[in-house]
């Protein structure tokens, strides 16, 4: 009873918090101030995740790549205090952006110089507007919070070529333009693979998809969609798009910094490099709560009796889960060349996705068979993603290997 | 002035611009967004008289304004195409010069 | 509720003006997707939130992105061209057409009595009353503009290809 009334109490806490503060506001101000603490609240949680992701990714790695990783930034003014495992680095590279020259070329476009970092990290931060964070945490409750996210998302593009055209140099254009490319060709794979999911749950409210898949069989085997094959395959497509998306290897060809110099950030140092680093963590950090709330249940809890736990634990554990997913594949995969990129984009993803499309469709036809019947719905539904994965994947390697090395002794 | 006539003023303007750009403009990429703008003044009062019109529950006018979304896109995807093979043949997209029907 | 109208007008309308104005093709290009997002501004004002977000979404994400193309595609040199306008003669021409039928819209606008609908509310249009309307009553309109979608995407690669049917591809 008591553990019921705590739940219940720990569910609701951080409106009851707002609502609080609200309280003490005076009238003409109110829904400012619930505004602005919405945001700030978004800000703070978002902001002090992307501080540690970057460390987080950097210690992962180092382990990954049998090394120890930064370990040795302590406290300040205290020159043999406790070491604190490295984990104050991410101020420390803060006040290094921070205090770093802003170099703007002479002949740059010195507004669009200057817009480029500011837009792109507004427009990723707005994709964490319509996110579902708890049962009852859904800062704008939008019926097409779907669409919104993939509006704000792709404003993005925006910013990149501004980023490369205003520094007015030939390489960070280029790479502006391959970055373009990349995003332009990864876009409609991803807008594509959640379509199922709006076939399935009928709705393009992200809160309702969520509660869509807050079921479970025998109490303990969740209905996410993630758990269905065209889901399954569907989440496969998605994280792949998704990587290509946010630009993380192995698709990070935009700023590959050991080939280009860094692409389109190439004139950008200080803050605004910091910005686009920033804008990139947000992005990826946003795709990863769209692919939680979308496939993985969002804030539900796995099994019926762990609900006690409150829903945005589930959701934060969720995302850190994908980002943490999101390391491991940097630190595993190598990068690929630009026509495999687009090739991959082109001539397997799309077809796919297309397919998939039919599967879902297959899946919401067949909704009422019970029984064996359910065992066939299953099978049909498998073979219909993994038949054409098989064909299209042999197309797409065929004729290609083993390699040759023209340049590089073997 | 009621907002209903604000709404049909702003698009007459904005149609208006779009005209002056295309008629005054020489460069083919200029006269392709002058004509996007009046798409867009067009669908602006799609929207005014769906939102005060006498039946808004019906919702043609955001079913059309989104069919003609659909073929703005078209149209521009077609009319760039258009004028990066103009620029294959002349080397510049001066419209006064693409006067000639042999390539 | 009208001042926000007027502030929405004032940046569709600055934006675009300018940007047919401007001498440099990236700076019109970039001001008139702030015009576009003025509209889609207007849309979220008059209550069509789906209309707004397709139209950021495509004009914003797409549109935007061919017409970027495009202009750095065409140029000559390093150095961004200016785009002069072609005559004198012409502009004023093309300013009194532009100027005549503003005034005859704007007169006609002001002089007609709206029998206007006066509810402060938006009206209230689901994402699936809409879906059902174009699925149902507006059905075949859907799948021709999916065809005119897929033709014109067809058509649009074919013209901007230059490779000859002769030519081999260029293979690295």
């Amino acid at each position: 009873m008591i553990i019921a009334a705590i739940d219940s109490y720990l569910e609701v806490a951080p409106l009851a918090w707002r609502d609080a503060v609200v309280q003490w506001c005076p009238e003409p101000t109110q829904w400012l101030v619930h505004h602005l603490i919405t945001i700030v609240a978004i800000l703070a949680v978002f902001g002090t995740l992307f501080a540690f992701t970057p460390l987080a990714e950097r210690k992962l790695l180092g382990r990954l790549q049998n090394r120890l990783g930064p370990n040795r930034s302590g406290l300040p003014w205290w020159q043999n205090g406790p070491k604190l495992w490295g984990l104050t680095q991410p101020f420390a590279d803060a006040v290094k952006a921070l205090t770093k020259e802003d170099i703007v070329p002479a002949a740059a476009d010195k507004l669009l110089h200057f817009l480029a970092p500011v837009l792109i990290v507004a427009f990723s931060l707005l994709t964490f507007a319509v996110l579902p964070f708890g049962r009852h945490l859904v800062p704008v409750g939008l019926d097409a919070a779907l669409l919104y996210f993939f509006a704000a998302g792709s404003a993005t593009e925006l910013a990149i070529f501004m980023a490369g055209w205003a520094s007015r140099n030939k390489y960070s254009l280029l790479a502006a333009m391959r970055a373009l490319a990349q995003v332009i060709s990864y876009e409609l794979p991803l807008i594509l693979s959640v379509v199922p999911i709006v076939l399935i749950a009928g709705t393009l409210s992200l809160q309702d998809i969520v509660l869509a898949q807050g079921f479970w069989t025998f109490g303990f085997l969740p209905h996410w969609f993630v758990f269905t094959p065209w889901g399954f395959a569907g989440f496969l497509l998605f994280l792949v798009s998704a990587l290509a998306e946010s630009n993380r290897s192995p698709f990070d060809l935009p700023e590959a910094e050991s080939e280009l110099i860094a692409g389109h950030l190439t004139e950008y140092s200080g803050f605004k490099y910091a910005l686009f680093f920033m804008a990139e963590y947000f992005g990826l950090t946003a795709l990863s709560g769209l692919g939680v709330t979308l496939f993985l249940g969002g804030w539900q809890a796995p099994c019926a009796f762990l609900q006690f736990i409150p829903s945005w634990l589930w959701f934060m554990g969720k995302v850190i889960g994908m980002l943490l997913l999101f390391i491991w594949i940097r630190g595993t995969l190598l990068r690929l060349r630009i026509d495999q990129l687009t090739r991959l984009a082109w001539q397997f993803m799309v077809p796919l996705t297309l397919i998939n499309l039919g599967n879902a469709a297959f899946w919401s036809l067949t909704a009422g068979w019970t029984g064996p019947l359910q065992l066939v719905r299953w099978g049909v539904s498998l073979a219909i993603i993994v038949i054409p994965f098989v064909l299209l994947g042999r197309r797409l390697s065929a004729g290609r290997h083993p390699r040759t090395y023209r340049y590089a002794a073997s | 002035m009621s907002p209903l006539q604000i709404c049909l003023l702003l698009s007459s303007l904005l149609f208006c611009i779009g005209l002056v750009g295309v008629l005054s403009r020489g460069s083919a990429i200029l006269v392709l967004l002058g004509v996007e703008l009046m798409l867009n003044a067009a669908n602006i009062n799609f929207i005014a008289f769906w939102r005060y019109g006498p039946n808004p529950d019906a919702g043609t006018g955001i079913v059309f304004v989104l069919f003609s979304i659909a073929a703005a896109a078209a149209e521009a995807a077609v009319g760039f195409a258009l004028v990066i093979a103009v620029y294959r043949h002349q080397r510049n997209i001066r419209l006064q010069e693409a006067n000639r029907l042999k390539g | 509720m009208t001042f926000a109208l007027i502030i929405i007008s004032a940046l569709i309308l600055g934006c675009a003006a300018v940007a047919m104005a401007l001498r440099n093709l990236i700076h019109s290009a970039l001001l008139l997707i702030g015009s576009w997002a003025g509209v889609a501004a207007f849309y979220l004002w008059a209550g069509a939130e789906f209309v707004a977000f397709a139209q950021i979404l495509i004009y914003i994400g797409a549109i935007s992105m061919v017409v970027l193309f495009a202009v750095l595609l065409t140029r000559q040199g390093d150095a961004p061209e200016p785009v002069e306008f072609p005559s004198l003669s012409r502009f004023v021409t093309g300013l009194i057409a532009g100027g005549g039928v503003a005034g005859v819209l704007i007169g006609a606008i002001l002089g007609m009595p709206f029998d206007v609908r006066t509810a402060q509310s938006a009206p209230a249009l689901s994402v699936k009353e809409l879906g059902a309307q174009l699925m149902g009553p507006h059905a075949v309109s859907l799948l021709v503009i999916g065809l005119l979608l897929t033709v014109a995407l067809l058509g649009a690669v074919l013209l901007a290809s230059d490779r000859r049917p002769d030519q081999p591809e260029d293979t690295p």
